[in-house]
């Protein structure tokens, strides 16, 4: 086991460092540089700024200089915002998207692990139609749509909530963002608790429980339950990249100031020091993740042996 | 006596007896049929103004049955517009992600051994990095031209497809019945065409309609952000993303983007689940 782990925590290096390199060539290949802008710059100039952001140097020693920055926790000065390090704009907006990020899965694992249970222990109960609903809502209505219409219907028509800002985490800005993230992974959560508990349900093993006499909620609770996690804690890891999208959208659609609205407005303002904080640090959170996913599954599952 | 059978018809009854996947199909080409000839037809054109309707809401007598925007351009033309632009990435982004990755994972499959090993692990490795960032990074970058757009999805949709065709190779070449057809003196080529070809191809079709609305939802996001297809040119991203804005006031504008891309995800979707009951022959 920590054999494994520790296997795995040496791969993510290599990982980390062809997707580094990846998004800095990326970024060479860009015509024009970071500093062409309607207005004229003495030449003197920008050879000064090219020199500060060492852009005079090649290619290779500029990912070196990258990497060993790096390596010191510093993510490098953003070119657009001149007195800003990405260090200080990922201090100020990592709180924000964590905050919504961590609220909204710990809700979505949550009810999706409840309403799939139920689903799955009285089919074709209210519960389980409930779940087939969501789950054909949540495939097909973007979360895009789904977040406007919330605005819609919270914000302006019933003007309960706020439609979007953000304000020292006063959660009635929260609620709507963290509604439309949470909707979005619950349908995936309880379709897959469904059919794996479903699957349980029929096996050899839950036959001979039940045969002993025991009943339904110990069956469930002592030896269905265990198992049928599995495939859950399987599509977290999945579920995790997906939800960079869902967060990206959710933040635009609620102007909050968190990552997602840092990497749109980088985008938007080639910001090329920013952008590529951004992706290094979201790549190492996601890699990180799905590490933990996979050392959680490897404990849960005892058929699984390194 | 019935007329001899064949994978293909046997698949072909399956498909035709799912009503959902039948319907799906004739909606879908119904859509198709619509973005590319019905914008020729309608009388207005896509970046217009009337001026006498401005932000009109949806009517019989005005000519616009799908009202116009803030500048008083017809909805109903801009969908279908939109429409063309939003297939256009999905089918030629699925194409050639599909191509790609049936090359890559047949490949490896096939070759085994450090080749396999190697080919793999660039797949491990680009999975791991979230793609839309990269899509985002690479349209920056490089420009929102059509086909770059096409290019940031296709670079990191392929992987799924590569893994898939790679098992799907690896597990086939060890078939018993792969082993009859050498034995009985079936010539490599042939047993190819008339045996790994087709038993890959199911999982290709299947794939590829799960792939189109995944990358038609890809565009729309990045042409929601900002980020993808841009103005006079238009797409269902783009749209929504403007209805979005107005939905205040003109909540037409939202509602009718919203609900043809929808429809339109709604049906690949039922389309796939068809095409993979009537092509997996385990599941019969």
């Amino acid at each position: 086991m920590w054999s494994y782990a520790l296997k795995r925590l040496l791969a993510v290096a290599p990982t980390l460092l062809i997707a580094i390199a990846l998004v800095f060539f990326l970024l060479f290949s860009a015509p024009g540089g970071p500093f062409d802008s309607e207005r004229v710059v003495a030449p003197e100039v920008l050879a000064n700024l090219q020199a500060k952001y060492h852009l005079d140097q090649p290619p290779w020693r500029q990912y070196l200089h990258y990497l060993n920055n790096l390596a010191h926790g510093d993510l490098g000065a953003s070119f657009r915002y001149a007195d800003w390090s990405v260090n200080d704009l990922v201090a100020d907006a990592l709180p924000v998207s964590l905050a919504i990020g961590a609220t909204s899965l710990v809700l979505a694992v949550a009810l999706g692990l409840i309403l799939g249970i139920l689903a799955a222990l009285r089919q074709n109960s209210i519960a389980d139609h409930f779940v087939m609903l969501l789950s054909s809502v949540g495939s097909v209505i973007p979360s895009f749509v789904i977040g406007p219409v919330l605005v819609l219907i919270f914000a302006i028509t019933l003007r309960w909530l706020p439609s979007g800002g953000w304000n020292e985490f006063e959660p009635r800005y929260m609620i709507l963002p963290v509604a439309l993230l949470t909707v979005i992974n619950v349908a995936t959560i309880a379709r897959v608790m469904r059919a794996s508990l479903i699957e349980v349900l029929h096996s050899g093993f839950i036959r001979t429980a039940r045969a002993k006499g025991l009943p339904t909620h110990i069956v469930v609770r002592r030896h269905a339950l265990k198992p049928a996690l599995l495939p859950v804690v399987s599509i977290l890891g999945p579920l995790a990249i997906s939800s960079i999208t869902a967060a990206l959208v959710t933040e635009s659609v609620f102007s909050l100031p968190g990552l997602g609205k840092l990497i749109v407005n980088g985008a938007g303002n080639r910001d090329y020091t920013l952008i590529l904080g951004l992706v290094v640090l979201i790549t190492l959170i996601v890699v990180l993740l799905n590490l933990l996913i996979d050392l959680i599954y490897a404990a849960i599952d005892p058929r699984i042996r390194y | 006596m019935n007329a001899p059978r064949s994978p293909w018809r046997d698949a072909r009854a399956r498909f035709a007896r799912n009503r959902a996947a039948r319907w799906s199909l004739w909606t879908l080409l119904a859509i198709v049929l619509a973005c590319v000839v019905g914008p020729g037809l309608l009388p207005h054109a896509f970046d217009s103004t009337d001026w006498n309707a401005m932000r009109a809401a949806p009517s019989w007598a005005n000519g616009h049955w799908w009202g116009t925007d803030e500048s008083g351009r017809d909805l109903l033309v801009r969908c279908l517009m939109g429409g063309r632009i939003s297939l256009l990435v999905g089918v030629l982004a699925s194409l050639s992600s599909v191509a790609l990755g049936l090359a890559w994972g047949a490949t490896a499959g096939f070759i085994g051994g450090t080749t396999d090993q190697l080919m793999m692990r660039v797949v491990d490795v680009l999975y791991a990095i979230p793609y839309l960032l990269i899509a985002i990074l690479m349209v920056t970058v490089l420009g929102r031209e059509f086909y770059l757009v096409v290019l940031a999805i296709t670079a990191f949709s392929w992987m799924d497809m590569a893994r898939l065709v790679r098992g799907q190779t690896l597990s086939l070449r060890r078939m018993e019945f792969i082993e009859a057809a050498h034995a009985i003196g079936v010539t490599t080529p042939q047993i190819i065409l008339t045996h790994i070809v087709p038993n890959l191809l199911g999982v290709v079709v299947v794939y590829t309609t799960i792939t189109v609305p995944a990358v038609i939802l890809t565009e729309s996001v990045l042409s929601f952000l900002g980020l993808g297809i841009q103005e006079p040119m238009t797409s269902w991203g783009v749209l929504i993303q403007d209805g979005a804005q107005m939905m205040e006031v003109a909540p037409w504008l939202l509602l009718f983007p919203a609900a043809l891309l929808s429809l339109t995800l709604y049906c690949f979707n039922f389309l796939g689940d068809g095409l993979r009951d009537a092509l997996d022959p385990k599941d019969r």
